[in-house]
C-alpha cells in the first residue's frame, strides 16, 4: 500500500476506563505539589524570599496561635457548611452557583428576627424563629430557579447566578433601612447590649458551635446521599435523566426537592454566620464562599467526606496566602492569586486521570 | 438633565458592551466562560501596570506621547487578558475541564490578580507616588471628539466618549457582522451548536474554540480597560469596578446572544444601572433596590425565553459542554 | 449502463476489539448504477460503507476511486475523492437554514451566500428537489432533512453517493419522489449506493444487488435477475442448528391482550399502526422484524412508557386481579402488576441501568422505593447482586464496581438478572444477546426458557433469526409498525419469516 501525505498525529487521546484509587490520588498529590512548586516561585519572585521561608509564614499564618487555629477552623466550617450545600444539587448536575445569594438570604432573615423580635419574645423562642426563618427563606430562595428549570427547562446556571445579585441588593437595602447609628449605611452589631438572638457559644469557644454544627450536618450529608432513598433519587436523575423517567421518578419533583435541601443548608450558613459569627449583616457576609464552595465541592468529588480536605486546603492557602501578604506587606488579594493557581493545576490534572495519551511510537500496540 | 442621563449610561454601558461582545463571541463558541468578570480585571490591571510603568518612565507629564500613552497600556491590557483567556482554553478545551468550575477559579484568579497588583504596586517598585493615579495616560483615553462640546446636547450624547466608547461599538457591529455574515462566523456558530456535525464538516473544533475564547477574552479585557482608564480617570480602586464583569454576562442573556441588540442593551443596562442617581427624593436604600434591576430584568427575559422555547433565542445548544470526538 | 467502475473494494476486512465487522469484502460500483447493498442487522453494510466515507479506517483491503489505489482518511479526504455519504442520523446544525448548513466547513473560495443560493437552486432544479433554502432545519420534516443531506453532498460535487437506509424514515410519496430522484442522478452519470434491507425497494431501484452477511459478502447479482424468494435466501443462509432446550408449553393462559394499539411518535409519524395480539403464560412469544419497525415503541407501550391512541387496548389478566387496562396507566403502576421490562438499547446502558452507581446500586433501581424508612435497604439488592453475579457468571471485581466497567455481556447479564429477578408475570426483553458471546447468551436464553416454565409470559424481541426459531413458541413479526405475521416457531422457516419481515406494506397503507 503506498504511503500518504497524512501523517499518524503526534499523540491521540483515548478515555479511559478506570484507575485504581493510589494512582489517581497520586496524579493529584503530583498536581498539588506542582502548584505549590509555581506559587512558591511567584512569591519567591515578588517577595525576594525563598520559597521554604514563604511556607513557612504560611504554615505560621494557618497554626501559628490557638487563636488563629480556631479561626481557620472557622472559616473551614462556613466553607465547608456551603459546600455541603451545593454537593446535592451538583449531583443531580444542577449547577447552583447562587449559594452565595442563599447564604445571604437566610443571613438577612437571620438577622431580620434579631431585629424586629429582639425584645419582644424570648431568647430561646427567638432562636428558633431564626432557625425556621433562615432555613425557610434561603430554600425558598432556591426553590425559585429550581421550580423554573424543572417546569420550563430554564438554564439555571445563569438563574441562580442572577438571583446572587438580587439577594446582595436585597441585603444591602436592608443594611441602609436598618442602619444603626444613623447615617452609617450600617447594621452594626446587632442586640449589642442584650445579645438577644446571639447563638449560644459553648464554653469558652466562640466558634465551637458553628464547628459542631457542620461537623453534624456533614454526616447527615453523607449519610444523605449514601444511604438515602433521596440521594439515591436525585444521583439517579443526575447521572441519566432517561433511566429516571424510566424507571417511574418525577424528575420534577426530585429537582425541586433537592434544591430545597441546597438552600436550606446555604440558609444554615447564613444563620451561622449572622447568629453565630458576625452578629451582624453586611453584602459581603458570604464572603465569596457561594463561589468557592463549588470549587471544594467539584474536588471533592461530592463526597462529603472528601470535601473536609479540600476545603481545609483553600481555607489553609486563603489563611496562610494572608499572612505572607501581612509579614510580606503585599495585598491581602495574594492569597486569591495562589488559590486560583492551584485550583488550575487540579482542574487540569483530572484529564489525566480521565484521559490517557497514546505517543506516536506507541503505535506498534495491537488491540 | 436627559443628555446628561444618556451620557452617563453609556459611559456604564461601555464596560458591559465589551464583556458582553466577548463572552457572546465565547459562548458562540460553545464555551460558557464565567471567568469573564476576572478577565476584565486582569485587562483593566495590565492596562493600568503598564501605563503606569510608561508614566514612571517619563521625567513630566509634559514627554507624554499620545502614541505610547495609548499604545502601551492597550497592548499590556490585550496580553494580560489573552493569557487569561489561553490558560481556560487550554483547562477546558484541551484538558476538557468543567468550563463552570474552571470559569469561577479564573475570576478568583483574576479579581484576585487585579486587586493584588492595584494594591501593591507602588510597594512592588518601591515610588514615592501615594496611589496609582494615572491622569497622563487617562486624558488620552478620555480624549472626546472634536466638536464635543461646543454642540449642545448633540455633542453631549454622541461626541463626548474616549476612543475606546467607539471602539465598543465598532467591535459589537463587527462581531455581528462576523457571526451572521462570514465563513469564519458560520463555523464558529456550528462548533457551538453542534461540535460533532461541525467536526464532520472538516471545522477544527478546538481551534475555533480557542480563538473565539481567546479574541473574546482580549475584548471583555478591553472593558476594564476603559473603566479605569476613562471611567474612572486612570485611578484603580480595589474592587471598584464591582459586579460589571457579572453584568456584562446577564446582558449576554439579556440581548440573547446578539452583538448588536448588545450595543442598545449596554446603554439600557448601563441607564438601569444608575436610574437612582437621577429619580430626585429618592432614598438611600430605595437606591439599593433599584441597583438590582439590570439582574431582574435578565431573569425575567430568562424565563421568557425559555417558556416559548423558541431556537432562535437560545443559547448555543452545546453550550458548557467539551467535546471529545471518540465520545458516544 | 455504462462499464467504466467508479468505485471498487478489494479484500475489506474491519474489526471492533473481537467482533468482526467485514471480513475480505469486494465489491464494484460502476458509473451511472444504483447499486443496493443487502442485508440482515448486523450484517456490516454500514460499517463497510462508512469505511468509504472515511468514518473508520479499514483494518486491511484497497479501496479504488476511479482505479486508483486511494487512502480515505476523513470524511474530507472522501469528498475529495467526490464520494459523499448520506447517513441514518442526520449531521445538520438545527438552528441554521439549509443553505448553512449545506456550505458549512467549505473553505474554499469567497464565502457569498447569494452565489451558494445560485448554485444551490442548480442542482435543486437539475434533480427536481423542492425545498425552502431559507427553512431552518429544526422546522423541517424528516424528509426536508434528508433532502438538505442530499444536496450538502451534491454540492460537494460527489459522484458516488452512499444512502444508509434513506428511506427507514420516508412516507411511500416521499420514497417515490426520492427514487425519482436518484433515477434523474444515475442518468448524470453518477454512482449510487443505496444501504436497505427492503426488498421490494431494491427491486425497485437498483441495476445490482450485493448481499452482504455475517460481514462477507455472499454474492452480487443483476437485480433483473431476481426475486424477493432468492434476495431473502441469499440474505438469510442457511439455517444454523442452535439446540437451545425448547420444552412445549404447559397449559398455557392468556395473560395479555392487545387491540388496536396504535403510537404516533412526536414528529407525526406512526410507530405503530393498530397493533393486536395475544400472549400467553407458559410460553415465549418472539418478535421479529428489522430493528426500528416498532419494536421497542410496543414494549414500552405496555410498560406504559409510550402515549397511545384513545383507541388503544392494552388488557392484562391476572390471576389473582380482575382484568386490568394497562393503558393509562403508569410505569409503576403496571410494574407493580409484575409486568417487566428489560430493554438493551443500542449502547447497553442508557435506560435500564446507570452506569456510574455499582452493581447493587443498579439491584435496587425499580425496588429501592419497597419498605418504609427514608434509608435504602442495600441488604438484599447486595444479596440479590452476589446471586446474579454467581448464578450468571457475571465477571467483575465485586458487587461495588460500577456498571460502566463491566464488558458488555456482563452489563446485560446484570440487567436481564434483575429483571428476571422479580419474578414477573409477563417478562418483556429486548435484544438481551446484543454483542454477547455464545456461552452468555445461552445462559440468557435458559433463563428466558426456565420463566416460561415458571408460567411467565415471555416477550422475546430478537435478531437473529435462527434463535427466534429455536426458542420461541410462536413468533410475531413485524414490519413498519405494522404486525404482518405470527407463526409457529416449530415449524417455521427462515425464508418465511425473511418474507415476513420485509414484504412491502405500503400499499395497504395508502388504502386507509
Amino acid at each position: 500500500m503506498n504511503k500518504t501525505k497524512n501523517h499518524e498525529p503526534l499523540f491521540h487521546i483515548v478515555k479511559r476506563d478506570s484507575l485504581p484509587v493510589y494512582k489517581s490520588w497520586g496524579i493529584r498529590i503530583i498536581a498539588i505539589l506542582a502548584a505549590l512548586i509555581v506559587a512558591g516561585v511567584i512569591t519567591m519572585l515578588l517577595t525576594g524570599e525563598n520559597p521554604i521561608n514563604v511556607y513557612l509564614t504560611m504554615f505560621k499564618g494557618a497554626f501559628g496561635t490557638s487563636r488563629r487555629i480556631w479561626s481557620l477552623l472557622q472559616s473551614l466550617a462556613m466553607l465547608l457548611c456551603v459546600a455541603l450545600a451545593v454537593t446535592p444539587a451538583f449531583m443531580m448536575r444542577f449547577w447552583n452557583i447562587g449559594a452565595e445569594g442563599q447564604v445571604l438570604i437566610g443571613g438577612l432573615a437571620t438577622a431580620a428576627c434579631m431585629i424586629t423580635l429582639g425584645d419582644k419574645i424570648p431568647n430561646a423562642l427567638l432562636i428558633i424563629v431564626m432557625i425556621v426563618a433562615s432555613i425557610s427563606a434561603a430554600a425558598i430562595w432556591a426553590l425559585i430557579p429550581a421550580f423554573f428549570k424543572a417546569k420550563f427547562n430554564t438554564n439555571e446556571t445563569l438563574f441562580t447566578l442572577m438571583m446572587n445579585y438580587v439577594a446582595i441588593q436585597l441585603v444591602s437595602y436592608f443594611e441602609k433601612l436598618w442602619e444603626n447609628p444613623k447615617g452609617s449605611s450600617n447594621i452594626g452589631i446587632i442586640n449589642q447590649a442584650t445579645h438577644a438572638g446571639w447563638l449560644p457559644t459553648i464554653g469558652n469557644f466562640d466558634y465551637l458551635l458553628n464547628i459542631i454544627v457542620v461537623l453534624a450536618l456533614t454526616v447527615f450529608m453523607y449519610i444523605y446521599l449514601k444511604y438515602s432513598k433521596h440521594g439515591y433519587e436525585l444521583t439517579v436523575v443526575g447521572e441519566s435523566e432517561n433511566t429516571a423517567r424510566y424507571i417511574g421518578l418525577n424528575v420534577k419533583k426530585v429537582i425541586m426537592r433537592t434544591m430545597i435541601l441546597s438552600g436550606a443548608v446555604c440558609g444554615i450558613a447564613g444563620l451561622l454566620l449572622v447568629g453565630g459569627t458576625n452578629h451582624t449583616i453586611t453584602t459581603t457576609t458570604a464572603g465569596g464562599r457561594g463561589f468557592t464552595a463549588i470549587m471544594v465541592s467539584w474536588l471533592a468529588k461530592f463526597n462529603p467526606i472528601y470535601m473536609i480536605l479540600t476545603a481545609f486546603l483553600i481555607t489553609f492557602l486563603e489563611s496562610g496566602a494572608g499572612e505572607i501578604s501581612t509579614v510580606f506587606g503585599l495585598n491581602e488579594s495574594f492569597s486569591d492569586i495562589i488559590t486560583g493557581i492551584i485550583i488550575f493545576f487540579i482542574i487540569g490534572c483530572e484529564f489525566f486521570i480521565n484521559y490517557k495519551l497514546h505517543f506516536r511510537s506507541s503505535h506498534k500496540e495491537v488491540k | 438633565m436627559l443628555a446628561t442621563f444618556i451620557q452617563r449610561a453609556v459611559m456604564q454601558g461601555i464596560p458591559l458592551l465589551f464583556g458582553a461582545t466577548g463572552e457572546i463571541l465565547t459562548e458562540k463558541s460553545g464555551n460558557l466562560n464565567l471567568g469573564i468578570p476576572g478577565i476584565m480585571y486582569v485587562g483593566g490591571i495590565s492596562g493600568v501596570i503598564g501605563a503606569f510603568f510608561y508614566e514612571s518612565s517619563l521625567a513630566s507629564p509634559e514627554d507624554a506621547n499620545a502614541f505610547l500613552a495609548i499604545s502601551i497600556p492597550l497592548l499590556c491590557s490585550i496580553l494580560g487578558s489573552l493569557i487569561v483567556g489561553l490558560i481556560y482554553c487550554f483547562l477546558t478545551v484541551t484538558l476538557r475541564a468543567n468550563q463552570n468550575v474552571t470559569g469561577l477559579a479564573i475570576t478568583t484568579f483574576g479579581v484576585g490578580f487585579g486587586n493584588f497588583f492595584g494594591g501593591s504596586l507602588i510597594k512592588l517598585v518601591d515610588t514615592d507616588i501615594p496611589s496609582i493615579s494615572l491622569t497622563t495616560t487617562s486624558n488620552f483615553f478620555r480624549t472626546t471628539l472634536p466638536f464635543a462640546d461646543s454642540t449642545g446636547w448633540f455633542g453631549k450624547i454622541f461626541l463626548s466618549y474616549g476612543f475606546l466608547a467607539y471602539a465598543a461599538i465598532i467591535i459589537a457591529l463587527g462581531c455581528s457582522f462576523f457571526l451572521n455574515r462570514t465563513r469564519g462566523g458560520l463555523h464558529l456558530r456550528a462548533v457551538g451548536e453542534n461540535p460533532a456535525t461541525a467536526d464532520a464538516a472538516g471545522i477544527s473544533v478546538g481551534k475555533t474554540k480557542y480563538l473565539a475564547t481567546c479574541i473574546g477574552s482580549v475584548i471583555a479585557g478591553l472593558g476594564g480597560l476603559y473603566y479605569v482608564m476613562d471611567y474612572a480617570n486612570g485611578v484603580w480602586s480595589n474592587d471598584g469596578f464591582g459586579d460589571r464583569g457579572w453584568l456584562a454576562i446577564a446582558l449576554v442573556i439579556f440581548v440573547m446572544w446578539k452583538p448588536k441588540s448588545g450595543i442598545l442593551g449596554s446603554i439600557l443596562f448601563g441607564g438601569l444601572y444608575i436610574i437612582y442617581l437621577f429619580i430626585p427624593g429618592l432614598p438611600l436604600r430605595t437606591q439599593e433596590l433599584f441597583k438590582m434591576l439590570p439582574y431582574v430584568v435578565t431573569i425575567i427575559v430568562l424565563i421568557l425565553v425559555s417558556i416559548r422555547n423558541k431556537k432562535e433565542n437560545q443559547g448555543p445548544q452545546s453550550l458548557g459542554l467539551s467535546y471529545f470526538r471518540e465520545e458516544r | 449502463m455504462a462499464e467504466a467502475l467508479a468505485l471498487e473494494l478489494k479484500g475489506i476486512t474491519k474489526t471492533f476489539g473481537s467482533v468482526v465487522a467485514n471480513k475480505d469484502v469486494d465489491l464494484k460500483v460502476y458509473k451511472g448504477e444504483i447499486l443496493s447493498v443487502l442485508g440482515e442487522n448486523g450484517s456490516g453494510k454500514t460499517t463497510l460503507m462508512n469505511m468509504v466515507s472515511g468514518i473508520y479506517y479499514p483494518d486491511s483491503g484497497e479501496i479504488l476511486v476511479d482505479g486508483e489505489n486511494v487512502i480515505i482518511r476523513s470524511p474530507k479526504d472522501a469528498f475529495s475523492y467526490k464520494i459523499g455519504m448520506i447517513h441514518q442520523h442526520f449531521k445538520l446544525v438545527d438552528v441554521f437554514t439549509a443553505t448553512q448548513n449545506i456550505v458549512l466547513g467549505i473553505k474554499d473560495g469567497k464565502f457569498n451566500i447569494k452565489a451558494v443560493e445560485k448554485k444551490v437552486m442548480e442542482i435543486t432544479e437539475k434533480y427536481g428537489f423542492n425545498i425552502d433554502l431559507n427553512k431552518k432545519i429544526y422546522e423541517m420534516s424528516v424528509s426536508e432533512k434528508q433532502t438538505v443531506e442530499i444536496i450538502k453532498v451534491l454540492y460537494r460535487g460527489a459522484d458516488i453517493l452512499i444512502l444508509d437506509e434513506p428511506t427507514a424514515v420516508l412516507t411511500p410519496q416521499e420514497t417515490q419522489k426520492l427514487f425519482n430522484i436518484l433515477r434523474k442522478m444515475k442518468k448524470d452519470g453518477k454512482s449510487i449506493i443505496i444501504i436497505t434491507h427492503k426488498l421490494h425497494e431494491v427491486l425497485e431501484i437498483s441495476d445490482r444487488v450485493t448481499i452482504l452477511r455475517k460481514g462477507m459478502n455472499v454474492g452480487t447479482v443483476e437485480t433483473k435477475d431476481a426475486t424477493e424468494q432468492s434476495l431473502t435466501e441469499m440474505m438469510m443462509g442457511e439455517k444454523i442448528e442452535l439446540n437451545i432446550n425448547r420444552e412445549d408449553p404447559i397449559n398455557p393462559v392468556e395473560r395479555l391482550v392487545v387491540d388496536n394499539l396504535t403510537v404516533v411518535k412526536k414528529d407525526g409519524t406512526v410507530a405503530l399502526n393498530n397493533v393486536s395480539f395475544n400472549a400467553y403464560g407458559g410460553e415465549i412469544l418472539g418478535i421479529a422484524g428489522i430493528s426500528g419497525c416498532g419494536q421497542k415503541e410496543l414494549l414500552e407501550s405496555i410498560a406504559g412508557l409510550q402515549i397511545t391512541t384513545k383507541e388503544s387496548s392494552i388488557i392484562y389478566k391476572p390471576d389473582d386481579l380482575e382484568n386490568q387496562q394497562l393503558v393509562g396507566k403508569s410505569p409503576k403502576e403496571i410494574r407493580k402488576l409484575g409486568i417487566a421490562l428489560s430493554f438493551v438499547p443500542e449502547d447497553r446502558l442508557g435506560m435500564g441501568l446507570v452506569g456510574d452507581m455499582d452493581i447493587v446500586d443498579n439491584m435496587m433501581l425499580r425496588s429501592y422505593k419497597s419498605g418504609r424508612g427514608t434509608f435504602l435497604n442495600r441488604k438484599e439488592p447486595r444479596s440479590l447482586a452476589n446471586q446474579i453475579i454467581e448464578s450468571l457468571e457475571v465477571v467483575t471485581p465485586s458487587a461495588n464496581t460500577p456498571v460502566r466497567r463491566l464488558s458488555g455481556g456482563n452489563v446485560q447479564k446484570v440487567l436481564v438478572g434483575r429483571e428476571i429477578s422479580s419474578a414477573p408475570k409477563v417478562l418483556m426483553v429486548a435484544y438481551p444477546v446484543r454483542g454477547l458471546d455464545i456461552n452468555s447468551s445461552y445462559t440468557i436464553y435458559n433463563l428466558l426458557s426456565e420463566q416460561k416454565k415458571n408460567g411467565a409470559a415471555v416477550i422475546f424481541v430478537g435478531e437473529d433469526i435462527d434463535v427466534l426459531i429455536e426458542l420461541c413458541d410462536r413468533i410475531m413479526v413485524m414490519n413498519s409498525g405494522m404486525i404482518t405475521g405470527v407463526v409457529d416457531g416449530r415449524t417455521a422457516t427462515k425464508e418465511e419469516i425473511g418474507l415476513l419481515m420485509t414484504k412491502s406494506v405500503e400499499r395497504e397503507d395508502s388504502n386507509e
